[in-house]
């Protein structure tokens, strides 16, 4: 498991699912740290799922850093689990196609398959609607 | 019987099986699925595919000792465990104990956008990983076709499942997938296209209110094997296959001879009675006494000392013990010994088919000397003539490869003695009793004659069978059958 962005991970984000209490615990933690322009609802909690360093794993990865410092700046988290070290962890987000990116948050959970290259499909799947 | 060219099975020893542990199964498939390979196990919603892939996993870790994985697509860990509670099996304790492992896979495409490629290795990690943990040697997906609802790209799919039966096969795992049946194909995504050693299918109809179960082996590369269908029963043991065991005939043919349990009858036997082994027939019209013989024919086994199993599809135990008792036959002393055993069945309870593995199941479980169906009349009732015949050719070969001395009693119709049913059936048999009625100047009796004995030089003449209080017992010669009946001639 390797964090890719310095974003920190906090104890609250590894209870899912993201019921009311959870939600409420990260809003007061988070406000602490972060300015008062990155409201809850917008800050993502991404997750990868790769399985070894196979090329599509590494596109995925590239793509994915990619797209969130162009579409979410500041305001995302990516975790990328390597099954091949962590395979216990494939049936929690029941994993089942790799790379697999998980949005933890905001909910509702999304998953996006493949190697991220069809950037549109990215963005519609994240829901990252460009800012009106 | 058609296949009387007994079948030599080299391949048996070319081909190593896996158990399967599913009563009538092995047997089918001469000794189990094939090991470390895949096979297929289709049919319909409902017809028993996912019990008969339970089963052979819990066997496995149960009786085997080879632990298993289940992939389930469909139920989650709880519904399947409580599923399958009712049949003794107990996945939790199996989970614990680490001879099991069930991964619910669950694919929801809602959830699911593809944006490039991907293939299905997160289903690889979690199956080694789940057979790595437990040192699995077998392994059930149930059933994959689920992946299809929820994976867009079926050309992905396809060939990442391919894949996925040749890691299987790599791995030394012996494998049961399941799929749904197509509409005319044996699975609805065309599995068996990629399962190349053997394919096994379910099917579940309901004939005249009356359901019946069969499997079929539709393929199994490098074993000889039946291709006809196999009636099979779910019950609370889980599933049950009654095999053909006509196969060959090669069932051993002893000489060892056994009382008729009336001295008399033995005589008309060249004075030693029944083969051992044989299946005797016996024929009557209502009330001539057909269960009072075959009473007293486990009666006298039990005397020395074998064990017997009574079917009854008319009357319930307690009931032939009281009117056994009116004949001066006291079966009860028996039954409290442990000799006896009675199985009572309503006819149409379930069909012929589910009849023929009950009898199966209890003769395999007791291992008895004598089998008594009292009367196949009623069994031939509930089904269609048709499979009538192949049924009884399958138990009387079962019984004759057991060893079983096996009677059945059959009712016929005043008239019409030589009712189609007993025709049928009668070229099975052995050793064909008839009984009758006779009213010669107006006194009302009953008569015997052995109408065929095969093996041995029997009586032709037909005598008195008289009833008392002191049992069974034959009168005076009154004729010679062959010259002065009505049944003979015909």
């Amino acid at each position: 498991m390797s964090r890719v962005n310095e974003q920190p991970r906090r104890a609250s984000d590894r209870h899912g699912p993201f019921g009311p209490e959870t939600e409420q615990g990260m809003k007061k933690s988070t406000a602490k740290k972060k300015t008062a322009k990155t409201s809850r609802s917008d800050f993502f909690i991404l997750r990868l799922y790769i399985a070894g360093q196979t090329p599509n794993s590494m596109t995925a990865i590239a793509n994915l850093k990619k797209i969130c410092e162009e579409k979410l700046q500041g305001k995302y988290s990516i975790e990328v689990v390597d099954l091949l070290e962590k395979p216990q962890l494939a049936k929690g987000d029941q994993i089942i196609a790799i790379p697999t990116l998980v949005r933890r948050l905001p909910p509702p959970v999304k998953k996006i398959i493949g190697n991220l290259s069809k950037t549109e499909s990215v963005i519609v799947g994240l829901d990252l609607q460009p800012a009106p | 019987m058609a296949q009387a060219k007994p079948k030599s099975k080299p391949t048996r020893t070319l081909l190593a099986k896996t158990p399967t542990g599913i009563q009538g199964l092995d047997e089918v498939t001469g000794g189990g699925l094939p090991k470390g390979r895949v096979s297929l196990v289709c049919g319909k919603a409902g017809c028993g595919k996912s019990l008969l892939a339970m089963q052979f996993l819990v066997n496995g870790a149960v009786r085997y000792g080879e632990p298993g994985v289940c992939m389930n697509f469909e139920e989650t860990e709880e519904k399947l465990t409580a599923n399958v509670a009712s049949l003794g099996f107990d996945l939790r304790d199996l989970t614990r104990r680490k001879k099991l492992v069930i991964d619910y896979v669950f694919v929801e495409r809602s959830q699911i956008t593809e944006a490039g490629e991907y293939n299905l290795d997160g289903l690889f990690v979690r199956l080694a990983h789940a057979v790595k943990t437990i040192k699995a040697k077998r392994v059930v997906l149930d059933s994959v076709q689920a992946l299809f609802a929820g994976i867009a790209d079926t050309a992905i799919l396809r060939s990442e499942l391919q894949r996925l039966f040749r890691w299987l096969d790599e791995h030394n795992l012996t494998a049961i997938v399941t799929g749904e049946a197509g509409v005319d194909t044996l699975t609805r995504y065309g599995l068996e296209e990629y399962i190349a050693d053997c394919v096994i299918a379910l099917d579940h109809r309901v004939t005249e209110q009356i359901s019946t179960r069969r499997l079929r082996i539709v393929k199994y590369r490098g074993t000889s094997h039946g291709t006809d269908e196999y009636p099979f029963l779910i019950d609370e043991d889980g599933i049950s296959v009654v095999p053909i065991t006509s196969l060959a005939l090669t069932h051993k043919a002893l000489t060892e001879r056994v009382s008729t349990g009336i001295a008399k009858l033995d005589e008309m036997m060249e004075g030693k009675g029944f083969f051992r082994g044989s299946s005797v027939l016996v024929t009557g019209t209502a009330g001539t006494e057909k269960s009072s013989l075959a009473a007293n024919f486990t009666r006298a086994a039990c005397a020395r000392g074998e064990l017997c199993l009574y079917f009854t599809f008319e009357e319930s135990p307690s009931q032939i013990l009281r009117n056994m008792r009116s004949v001066g036959l006291d079966m009860e002393r028996w039954v409290k010994k442990g000799l006896l055993h009675f199985n009572a069945m309503r006819p149409t309870s379930t069909g012929l088919e589910g009849h023929l593995a009950v009898i199966h199941r209890q003769i395999s479980e007791l291992r008895p000397k004598v089998v008594v169906i009292d009367p196949i009349t009623n069994l031939i009732s509930t089904s269609g003539s048709y499979d009538v015949k192949s049924m009884l050719v399958r138990l009387v070969d079962f019984l004759k490869v057991e060893q079983i001395t096996s009677m059945f009693t059959n009712l016929t119709f005043a008239g019409d003695p030589q009712e189609r049913t007993a025709a049928a059936v009668s070229s099975l048999m052995d050793t064909w009793i008839v009984l009758r009625d006779s009213k010669p100047n107006g006194r009302p009796r009953r008569e015997l004659y052995v109408l065929k004995s095969r093996g041995m030089e029997h009586s032709r003449v037909v005598r008195e069978l008289i009833v008392s209080k002191k049992g069974l017992d034959l009168g005076e010669v009154l004729s010679d059958h062959t010259v002065a009946t009505h049944v003979a001639g015909q």
